[in-house]
């Protein structure tokens, strides 16, 4: 296997919200291990591509290509081939349609920016459903597993506690947990510190950070610009629906090329 | 007052609210329930004709007396050809009365659940069925119980009404005792007596509900 062989690939992904275009076909590659970090100012589209992936928003036109499972990285769940769905695709009816976005789903997880754990369900819970109830694992391996990430966050003793017993920061790293417990092949964290306080920020990041690490592949929509420079190798910046500027983090980071690059850097550091 | 009638007619009475009242409350309610919730998923749901027969038989419901509708079932059904004893002709119609009024509600706290549950379900890779039993439903049914509640305790007393269509719930035997002792303020206070302890307790049940679906919320 090539190391620089992609798990994501993106081909001229658009998509409107009635007359407001927010995404202007975008191409983006992320190579296995690698974190791309997207950044720009609100409204720039940025979430809508992390949503298309998951399946969670219906693209207009372009596709999208996730990579074949390493056979060694998880041999419960086979390899399967790299599975492209392709948007502009006619004729399909919506029930296939459907089918074929659940299959891509199957191959992502996303950390949301407001957690959106299971209330109802305790934290251990909340880790296991989807392994248990879905991926259809024997529920004592669900459970091991989940206990074991848990602890790997710091939150074994809050196994038994539901999510409102929890901080912000808790329950985001909850979150974190359920993710990584559908072993995705790619991790989609969508401003997963923007609806923290700003003291439980630092704990969630010391995590993803630690994933990217470990060799996760990521797709992270973030404020943050220290910590996208600290852990991304690619940043995108985007803004209007097209990608403005894309490169090696420090360089994106520090020297931008483009003006508007400039000016969106410029202000956040400024707020700090 | 004559209190030796009173607590003579207490056994029969309790009797018929055991035998009738109550069996006719709880089989009504609990199939009522199946069909508000078929009704309600129909109403959310993006097909327009599962969308308008929904709307339609919610408008039918709420839009026609509970009576006309018993004696529909029970006197006007024949005239086509289709007899129905008076007990399943009581529980078909508070079964889809209940199922008219219910749905509205289960719509309602369907709707209230914020989306991102929806996404979080479809995230870890439900289909929109089982998103909808595991993850939407369970939150969805704390929002309900109290006007859940509100309906179980309205079906309890309308099913007085049966007795209209000769059912020996509770009722008719106070009108039947009645009418042989001509102690009429008596039987049909000492009804509403009986009546209002059922709700009662009933109140106290949905408390005890809602405190446990309440396990999981801020306080």
């Amino acid at each position: 296997m090539l190391p620089t062989e992609p798990v994501l690939q993106v081909r001229g992904l658009s998509k409107s919200f009635g007359s407001n275009q927010v995404l202007r076909g975008i191409d983006l590659d992320v190579p296995r291990g690698k974190v791309v970090a997207l950044i720009g100012p609100s409204g720039s589209g940025k979430t809508t591509i992390l949503r298309s992936l998951n399946g969670l928003e219906m693209p207009d036109a372009g596709s999208v290509t996730v990579g074949a499972r390493e056979a060694a990285a998880d041999p419960g769940k086979g390899t399967g081939d790299a599975l492209t769905v392709d948007f502009a695709e006619a004729g399909m009816s919506k029930k296939a349609r459907a089918h074929e976005v659940a299959a891509l789903r199957d191959r992502s997880a996303m950390v949301f920016q407001h957690y959106n754990l299971f209330p109802h369900m305790t934290v251990l819970q909340n880790v296991i459903e989807g392994p248990v109830q879905v991926q259809k694992r024997p529920r004592a391996e669900a459970v091991a597993e989940a206990e074991a990430l848990l602890a790997r966050v710091g939150l074994s003793e809050k196994r038994d506690a539901y999510p409102f017993e929890l901080s912000g920061g808790q329950q985001q790293r909850v979150g974190i947990v359920r993710a990584l417990a559908l072993k995705p092949q790619l991790l989609l964290f969508d401003e997963p510190t923007s609806a923290l306080d700003p003291e439980l920020v630092d704990d969630v990041l010391a995590v993803i950070k630690e994933l990217a690490d470990e060799g996760w592949t990521m797709v992270i929509v973030t404020h943050e610009l220290a910590f996208a420079r600290q852990t991304a190798d690619e940043v995108v910046f985007m803004d209007g629906g097209v990608v403005v500027e894309r490169g090696p983090a420090v360089q994106v980071l520090r020297e931008p090329k483009e003006e508007r690059t400039r000016a969106f850097v410029r202000r956040l550091l400024h707020e700090i | 007052m004559d209190l030796d009638l009173f607590w003579s007619s207490l056994g029969p009475l309790l009797l018929g609210a055991i035998q009738g009242t109550i069996p006719v409350a709880l089989t009504s309610f609990a199939l009522g329930l199946l069909l508000a919730l078929l009704i309600a998923v129909m109403r959310i749901s993006s097909n327009k004709l599962a969308n308008g027969v929904g709307r339609v038989y919610i408008s039918i419901i709420r839009g026609t007396p509970l009576l006309v509708q018993l004696f529909v079932i029970f006197y006007g059904l024949p005239a086509v050809g289709v007899k129905i004893d008076p007990w399943p002709s009581a529980i078909i119609a508070f079964s889809l009365n209940v199922g008219g009024y219910a749905a509205e509600i289960i719509r309602a706290a369907i709707l209230s659940v914020p989306r991102g549950q929806w996404e979080a379900g479809h995230m870890i890779g439900m289909s929109r069925n089982q998103t909808l039993l595991r993850i939407i439903l369970p939150q969805a049914a704390r929002v309900s119980v109290p006007p859940l509640s509100n309906t179980f305790i309205s079906l309890v007393k309308d099913t007085s009404l049966a007795s209209l269509i000769l059912v020996t719930e509770m009722f008719r035997v106070a009108q039947q005792v009645a009418a042989f002792s001509q102690e009429f303020m008596l039987l049909y206070l000492e009804a509403a007596l009986i009546y209002w302890v059922i709700c009662l307790i009933l109140s106290t049940a949905q408390t005890r509900v809602e405190k446990r679906l309440d396990r999981y919320v801020a306080h």
